[in-house]
């Protein structure tokens, strides 16, 4: 069975075009140099150099981790039960096939009215401020809900919070059942069997999920942009920002390290795991 | 006990999930004088009517009309690169590892850092950036990953044992393909097609840089949300999600038909 890799040849030309082609350019813009008006093809480092010597532009990268980090653990916190009770408590495969469907289906609708969708909820006169105050457990509405570092977490899980739950059910549906009834029947409690047989197993889920969240959330700047209403930073947004002024070869600089940080996290976060056998 | 508090948990996930958009379906069909969040101020479908009426929103019909088209090319274009590399990764080859990590990488990389560079080549070697080349290109780099996994997942689940007997009985590869592999793989085509669709019309990152001047339907509701402070913001959101259900469920019935003619 020879003679198949051409097959393969229009999948290889488009990411050869759209995807490495553009990589190389970003990577070649960003020693260029630049004034106000032009972009002056050059070797210089400057760029990198402003974007390594900035205590601001640093800030932001700590603060898109904080986002990414915070997103990452409610995600997984969210995600894992959630998985879990799909894998072990729904019996039939047909209501597990329906009840995933009914997670998915807000993932393939617009990102964009997805985030709006939280203006009636969280706003100063929105559902969750009105039934506080109506309840007496707040005096005055909260203002922090909406355009804050907490609805932009929020968003994050209800936008991402898919590309952690499939592949955690995925290495749980393909769990073996035998090693948990040993597990109960050797005297495990519930607890205990999550902790030391279910978890161990789904770790590579857990990770590929990770890695997912992670990626996602460290490249983004549409959420930190609606949802923190202009006030928040994040790396995405900066290299936004410096498109707009067209400083391209700043933006492109900030873009190889960003890029080069989400490697490098990428990279963490596959080490702990060996993810052969799951694709 | 432990499977209630399981059920409800996933009970409140679901609501958490939907709660939102539930919210804004109803906040669309505010009355005129209605604003963004509840009370509701009368019903009416004045901010629907608001959306055809187009200097008042942007070029919101034009905007809409392209990001169909694209969905469709992309849906198109994802299923046949996908579908025959999906084919070609069923036994190695010649740097079958290499093309592997570059489709998982198109995943990894952040999606500005694709419309920036997709951005600078096309204006490198002095081509426009247009939706339906450079923006067409940039989303593909997005779909075709997950078209690929999906079909390592089909595959993986396929029993070969119907293609060898296709074989002993004479047919030849596209006969097998046709009749035996395709019928058998068709709802995860589907899927990967469906996928390509929404994830195209949904889109955003990888457009904003690469579409040109010719904004597509993301484009079009993110400049809204920073001048546009009316339900018809709402209006849309309802409009547009009520669009990807609508192919969503027809998605589903091609699946289920499939399933029911393979069996």
């Amino acid at each position: 069975m020879t003679g198949r890799a051409w097959l393969a040849a229009p999948l290889a030309v488009v990411l050869g075009v759209f995807l490495l082609a553009p990589l190389v350019a970003l990577l070649v813009v960003s020693v260029f140099d630049y004034d106000s008006v032009q972009i002056i093809p050059a070797f210089v480092l400057d760029n990198y150099r402003e974007v390594l010597g900035s205590p601001v532009v640093w800030r932001t990268y700590l603060n898109t981790a904080k986002y990414a980090l915070l997103t990452w653990a409610v995600t997984l916190a969210v995600g894992f039960p959630v998985a879990y009770f799909l894998a072990f408590h729904v019996h039939t495969k047909l209501m597990q096939t329906v009840l995933l469907l009914v997670c998915t289906v807000p993932f393939l609708t617009s990102n964009i009215i997805r985030m709006i969708s939280w203006i009636p909820v969280l706003g100063r006169n929105g559902l969750v401020n009105g039934g506080l105050v109506g309840l007496g457990v707040a005096g005055a509405p909260f203002d922090v809900l909406l355009y804050s570092d907490v609805s932009i977490v929020l968003a994050f899980v209800h936008l991402y919070a898919l590309f952690m739950i499939v592949p955690v059910f995925n290495a749980m549906a393909r769990m073996d059942r035998r090693l948990i009834e040993a597990a109960v029947d050797a005297g495990a409690g519930p607890w205990q069997v999550v902790r030391t047989v279910v978890v161990p197993l789904c770790a590579p889920g857990i990770a590929i999920g990770s890695v997912f969240v992670v990626t996602l959330v460290m490249g983004d700047f549409v959420t930190v942009q609606v949802m923190g209403g202009g006030q928040r930073a994040s790396v995405g947004l900066m290299i936004y920002n410096q498109i707009a002024l067209l400083h391209y070869p700043a933006a492109c600089a900030n873009a190889v390290v960003l890029l080069g940080i989400v490697l490098l996290m990428v990279a963490g976060i596959l080490r702990t795991v060996d993810i052969r056998g799951e694709l | 006990m432990r499977r209630a508090a399981l059920a409800g948990f996933f009970g409140l996930f679901v609501l958490f999930l939907y709660g939102p958009t539930v919210a804004i379906v109803i906040l669309s069909f505010q009355g005129p004088d209605g604003g963004l969040t509840f009370p509701m101020n009368g019903s009416s479908t004045h901010w629907f009517g608001q959306l055809f009426a187009t200097q008042r929103v942007g070029d919101f019909g034009g905007a809409f009309r392209r990001s169909i088209l694209l969905a469709g090319m992309v849906m198109v274009a994802t299923v046949l690169v996908a579908l025959p590399a999906g084919l070609a990764f069923r036994r190695p080859f010649r740097g079958s590892t290499a093309l592997l990590t570059l489709t998982v990488s198109s995943l990894i990389v952040p999606s500005i850092l694709v419309s920036l560079g997709v951005g600078l080549l096309f204006s490198a070697v002095g081509l426009d950036p247009s939706p339906w080349t450079s923006g067409f290109g940039a989303q593909l780099t997005w779909t075709l990953p997950f078209g690929v996994l999906i079909l390592f997942a089909v595959f993986n689940r396929f029993d070969v044992r119907w293609e060898e007997a296709a074989r002993d009985g004479g047919a030849n590869p596209w006969q097998v393909f046709r009749h035996v592999v395709l019928p058998i793989i068709l709802p995860g085509v589907i899927g990967i097609g469906l996928l390509g669709f929404t994830l195209s019309y949904d889109e955003f990152a990888r457009t904003l840089l690469t579409a040109g001047g010719d904004n597509t339907l993301p484009l079009e509701i993110f400049g809204m949300t920073t001048n546009i402070t009316t339900p018809v913001l709402y209006a849309l959101g309802t409009a547009t999600t009520g669009l990807s259900f609508f192919v969503i469920a027809s998605a589903l019935a091609m699946i289920a038909l499939a399933r029911r003619l393979k069996a």
